[in-house]
């Protein structure tokens, strides 16, 4: 089993996003995924400065992925992307079909991110025949749902041609708008944004009226108001998850990281925290926490 | 230009040809299709019935197979597709890679339309669609803004649909999972979302809460006008202030983009709402029928009837219309 860091969602200083992949260089990390997921109007770190880090990690053994943008709408946008596909060294995360269709004209393998709608067996044969070397499954399905899908008979023989990789910690990407819910709780629109999003490391918290943790708005994307933690289910991803990611925090991220990697036999259990959710792993609502 | 509507039954269907719809969509009663609700959507008989009454009055039908196919029962979706054209319906409205596959492998002459659920937003997307599966036309996510479309209007050569008037989706259509965040059943695994079977309604001291799976959505006052609970429309708290964080209830509206749309060759105009009643159906179709017609007839000087924007003001979501992302400064 492998542990992955998937790209910063959030909107960090450029000093706060060096230090962080220092960190990740100094740790027993996999993989790591690296670039701007979610907004094009985030330009801490540009793609030269995302390629000198992915440079440092490969240095420091790990393998390196370019993540690209998830909602693509821009021609700039899309002018961004060619970049990141084109960029001759590194694997690419497609985030959008858009992203597949150019990789797979340029003959170049890619990992399917999770907003791929990949749900059955004959889509994820598809993608593998179009250069599919990782599969992100959607973050709303369950580990029935995975064994289930890995199991027919069309999959076997393409089995070795793919790894699994599972969302496993961190608040979810559960939607994505033409609209900056961040801008808009400043009441400010997407146009005069003043990239605000930079204040909020971790999103900022939507409550229901009575007090539960509901969302976390993240510029255009939404996330899951609790935190997914699959700490304890990692016993039983034996068989079909090759991957664990874990989405970084601002804190704690490789503290959460050690844990993960002391319980992959199920050695060291952790207590679940009130804002966990374990929920889609088990086939349940998503926010719901199970204790076994 | 196309007027595309909407039905959820025979009587809806009816509705829409005798009220001017140049054609129709349609779903089938299981889960292939994202408006999977209760005493809705037609069977095999009905759909043949549906095809029959459609060309009979030179108009088209469309089928909406537009979930995402299940592992476990994977011949449900490709059994759909072949009751659909066995059916002889015109088009087929997809968004599973797999099903795009198989359409265009096996009845590589049948229309398809890109779904909404599949997302395509851009040219890169549009052009990966076309080229992998022969889509004919893409119904493009309620995220773009007219600018947006028009560049993709210039840029592409495919045939573009949008949505002209209804339900507002704020999220890009077929990547939200809000609901099954909140329910465990969403647009994708269960062609619903906000499901009613997890709507609870609580009256105390005169404030109704709506509540979905538990969670708080709205609390109204005595004299508010309450909603269903949509769980992007719900009043939430964000740093102390409780507003609507994503949206207000509030329907598309795109009346006022008409010329636009129309100049910059919208192939479709398509009408949300297979949940909708016959007389619902009606109505709005008379309405777009009179604007279409009066956007042909004179483009240049259309414009937008006062008493068109009444009837559907009267038929949205807490009679309040947006243009939505069409408009730059709804983002």
């Amino acid at each position: 089993m492998k542990f992955s860091l998937g790209p910063v969602l959030y909107f960090w200083p450029k000093k706060q996003m060096q230090s962080f992949y220092q960190q990740a260089a100094e740790s027993n990390v996999d993989i790591v995924y690296l670039g701007e997921a979610v907004c094009s109007k985030r330009r801490e770190l540009k793609f030269d400065d995302y390629m000198d880090i992915a440079h440092m990690l490969r240095e420091a053994g790990k393998q390196v992925c370019l993540s690209t943008m998830t909602l693509l709408e821009a021609p700039s946008e899309l002018r961004e992307l060619r970049r990141y596909c084109d960029n001759g060294e590194f694997l690419v995360e497609a985030n959008d079909v858009g992203a597949i269709g150019i990789l797979n004209d340029n003959k170049l393998p890619f990992v399917a991110g999770a907003a791929i709608s990949i749900y059955n067996h004959h889509s994820l044969r598809r993608m593998v025949n179009l250069g599919m070397q990782r599969w992100v499954m959607p973050v709303e399905l369950s580990g029935d749902w995975l064994g289930g899908l890995l199991n027919e008979s069309i999959i076997q023989d393409v089995r070795d041609c793919f790894e699994t990789e599972l969302f496993s910690f961190g608040h979810m990407p559960l939607a994505w708008s033409a609209r900056c819910f961040t801008a808009r709780s400043e009441q400010r629109h997407k146009d005069q944004c003043e990239l605000c999003c930079i204040k909020y490391p971790d999103g900022r918290v939507v409550d229901s009226q009575d007090g539960q943790r509901v969302f976390v708005l993240n510029g255009v994307q939404t996330q899951s108001g609790d935190r997914y933690n699959l700490i304890n289910q990692l016993p039983s991803m034996r068989g079909t998850v090759d991957v664990v990611r874990l989405s970084p925090q601002s804190q704690g991220t490789f503290e959460w990281l050690h844990k993960f990697q002391q319980n992959i036999t199920g050695a060291a259990p952790q207590p679940l925290e009130a804002n966990d959710c374990n929920g889609y792993w088990l086939k349940l609502a998503g926010m719901v926490q199970h204790l076994d | 230009m196309e007027l595309l509507c909407p039905a959820g039954s025979i009587p809806a269907l009816k509705a829409a040809i005798e009220n001017g719809a140049d054609a129709v969509y349609v779903g089938l009663k299981d889960q292939t299709n994202a408006r999977h609700f209760a005493g809705l959507n037609l069977d095999s008989g009905t759909l043949a019935e549906a095809v029959t009454y459609a060309h009979q009055h030179g108009r088209k039908l469309h089928v909406a197979i537009n979930t995402f196919a299940q592992p476990q029962n994977y011949d449900q979706w490709t059994g759909a597709v072949d009751a659909a054209i066995k059916a002889k319906a015109d088009v087929l409205i997809v968004a599973d890679i797999s099903l795009l596959g198989y359409i265009a492998e096996r009845y590589p002459k049948q229309e398809i339309h890109l779904s909404v659920q599949a997302s395509a937003t851009n040219a890169a997307a549009i052009d990966f669609y076309q080229s992998q599966f022969g889509v004919k036309r893409i119904v493009l996510p309620r995220v773009l803004a007219m600018n947006q479309v028009r560049a993709l209007a210039h840029t592409t050569n495919i045939d573009l649909e949008v949505f002209a008037f209804g339900s507002l989706c704020i999220m890009v259509e077929g990547r939200c999972y809000l609901s099954s965040y909140m329910t465990g059943e969403s647009p994708n695994t269960a062609g619903v979302c906000s499901p009613a079977a997890h709507v609870r309604w609580e009256e105390e001291d005169g404030i109704l809460e709506s509540r979905l799976n538990g969670v708080l959505i709205d609390r109204f006052q005595p004299d508010e006008r309450t909603g269903y609970p949509t769980l992007c429309k719900g009043r939430f708290e964000v740093a102390g202030a409780v507003y609507h964080p994503l949206e207000e209830p509030t329907s598309l509206n795109t009346l006022d983009l008409l010329p636009q749309l129309y100049k910059e060759g919208i192939k479709s105009l398509k009408i949300e709402g297979r949940q909708r009643s016959p007389a619902y159906v009606a109505q709005i179709t008379r309405v777009w029928r009179a604007a279409i017609d009066s956007v042909l007839a004179a483009p240049d000087t259309f414009t937008v009837d006062a008493e068109w924007q009444r009837v559907l003001a009267n038929l949205s979501e807490g009679s309040q219309t947006t243009l939505g992302a069409y408009h730059r400064t709804w983002k």
